[in-house]
């Protein structure tokens, strides 16, 4: 493959995966401390407050996701190789 | 004197030509089984059915509740029971799906090319499914409003005609993605970690990754509700 497409496929994967745990980082903690918050003021709410949570995770994980397929993609499905 | 307890490497996949088209055998085998697996529970449970259930047919009445409670709660009371059956199998398929690919020691079966893991670690697979949610919630907008579904494109106002139009496509996408990812990432760290250090270390990633697929189905079965229930409405 052509050096300066390995090259450049390695750092932008390296920087797609890096920079997109950023943003999802920041969100999901303010989502925990607010649930952590809200169960903290109504200790039986528990159950709904959890599952919410993990919901709101999973959908913030999401976007770290879309970082990281197409970190793989560049790695192992890379279009420009060859 | 120095020998290799684990390695990674990044191999081909099993192909099969079927009537001229050529599919990844090893995500058909895995899917078969899920299948089967998910056919032999269900059949068992409600063989002999019983007023008050125990057994094999208690384990599949709460699955049942589960399922459709994830669906009333989208949908709505009135209209979400014919909703049940594909909201459910999603759910299943892509929860034993994940189960599998993560606690069956695979290694054991030798093919010939490829290995065997969780059938949603290809894009196919999750694309597959994805555009089957696409899918019904097309139908289900046509079902429950007939030609009339073509406004929901340009509300609540025409200006957002471009992004309504997207979203038919980043729908799909965004859902497919995400379960594929999930499960790619977590098997790839695994195999990762098991080359570095194969005792021990890889167990919290192990545990976390089954919880994690977990939550993943239960996400793209309650995305898929959602969108449904959108399109419904």
């Amino acid at each position: 493959m052509n050096p300066i497409i390995s090259g450049a496929s390695v750092i932008a994967a390296g920087l797609a995966i890096g920079l997109a745990a950023i943003g999802p980082g920041i969100g999901q903690g303010t989502a925990a401390a607010q649930a952590v918050e809200g169960l903290a003021r109504q200790p039986e709410a528990e159950g709904k407050i959890r599952g919410t949570l993990l919901l709101s995770l999973a959908f913030m994980e999401s976007l770290t996701i879309y970082g990281l397929v197409v970190a793989l993609c560049l790695l192992f499905a890379n279009p420009f190789a060859g | 004197m120095f020998f290799s307890l684990a390695a990674v490497e990044v191999g081909e996949h099993l192909y099969w030509n079927i009537a001229g088209l050529t599919v990844h055998g090893q995500v058909l085998l895995v899917t078969w089984l899920v299948i089967a697996i998910i056919l032999t529970i269900t059949v068992l449970g409600t063989l002999k059915l019983e007023q008050v259930p125990k057994g094999l047919q208690n384990f599949v009445e709460a699955v049942f509740e589960y399922v459709s409670g994830i669906a009333k709660d989208q949908i709505g009371e009135h209209e979400y029971r014919p909703w049940v059956p594909f909201v459910g199998t999603l759910f299943l398929f892509i929860f034993v799906a994940n189960w599998l690919g993560a606690l069956v020691p695979w290694k054991l079966i030798k093919l010939s090319e490829g290995e065997l893991a969780a059938p949603t670690n290809d894009i196919n697979t999750t694309v597959a499914l994805s555009l089957l949610t696409s899918l019904s919630y097309f139908y289900g907008g046509f079902k429950a409003k007939g030609l009339g579904f073509f406004a929901r494109y340009i509300s609540p106002t025409p200006i957002f005609l471009p992004i309504n139009i997207l979203e038919d496509f980043t729908k799909p996408l965004s859902l497919s993605f995400r379960l594929f990812g999930n499960i790619l990432a977590d098997e790839i760290v695994v195999s990762v970690l098991c080359l570095l250090v194969p005792l021990f270390v890889p167990l919290p990633v192990m545990v976390l990754g089954i919880f994690a697929s977990s939550v993943q189905a239960l996400v793209f079965a309650t995305l898929s509700a959602a969108y449904i229930a959108e399109s419904v409405e």
